[in-house]
């Protein structure tokens, strides 16, 4: 299995650089992927929508899908295309280190 | 990965839910991958779009092998209603938005939406019959030039 270095941590990443434990994400390693993602810096907003995906993955398993995120409440659904520019659901599941949305919606 | 697609232009030219579905999702999951997107709504598949219609899509259980229904049975009564909704039930739990709403979250997510010119023309139809996300109607030539650079899907 690959490994990758974000920081001073080094984490299993599938082929497309999804880390494959969860347990493993930090923060630090988040800003990391982000970086590497084209995202200079996180700010409240991208970690609101992070943190709340890590709630709903905890709590299902499940990546929430882009519809979740705008009928929660947690972002609209422009808003977040416009802070994780280039694929909102896949990049916001790589920085809060889950696997690659499975979902077609 | 080489040779990425970067822009798509889909065009839905039937109507019903099973006609105008495919194209939705085939648009939103190009957002979803950073790729461009551009809609371009002909014939039925206008439906989509039009104010008054967008909401009450039905799927169609006659002529429609695909039900895997028998002709007579179809054309009973409330048979479209009862297949339409069984299939909302299951798209809503995979997460796949009633048409008016997956319309805006596809606008919103940044893909373009128009239609087509010839379409509006046959059925008399005005830029206010169509709901806001609609940016504009055009010709087919418009719509190659906007498609230029690009796929094109036809569903």
């Amino acid at each position: 299995m690959p490994q990758k270095q974000f920081g001073t941590a080094v984490v299993d990443v599938d082929a497309e650089g999804f880390m494959t434990d969860f347990s493993h994400w930090t923060r630090e390693i988040a800003a990391a992927i982000a970086k590497e993602e084209g995202i200079a810096e996180l700010t409240p907003a991208h970690w609101k929508v992070i943190e709340f995906m890590q709630r709903e993955f905890k709590a299902n398993g499940q990546v929430p899908s882009v519809r979740k995120l705008n009928k929660s409440g947690v972002i609209s659904t422009k808003e977040l295309y416009e802070i994780f520019p280039g694929g909102p659901a896949k990049k916001a599941a790589k920085i809060a280190g889950m696997k690659k949305p499975e979902g077609c919606v | 990965m080489e040779d990425k697609i970067k822009k798509v232009s889909i065009i839905i030219s039937k109507g019903g839910l099973d006609g105008v579905y495919p194209g939705l999702i085939m648009a939103n999951g190009a957002r979803l991958e950073g790729i461009e997107a551009n809609l371009f709504f002909t014939f039925f598949g206008q439906d989509a779009i039009t104010k008054k219609r967008m909401g009450k899509i039905k799927v169609a259980t006659v002529g429609n092998p695909g039900m895997h229904m028998a002709t007579m049975l179809g054309m009973l009564p409330g048979m479209s209603a009862m297949a339409t909704s069984m299939m909302k039930k299951t798209m809503d739990k995979l997460d796949i938005p009633p048409v008016p709403e997956f319309i805006e979250m596809i606008s919103d997510a940044g893909c373009k939406l128009y239609a087509c010119k010839m379409t509006v023309d046959m059925f008399k139809l005005k830029k206010e019959d169509f709901c806001p996300q609609v940016d504009s109607i055009i010709t087919v030539g418009k719509f190659y030039e906007l498609a230029a650079g690009g796929h094109i899907i036809f569903t």
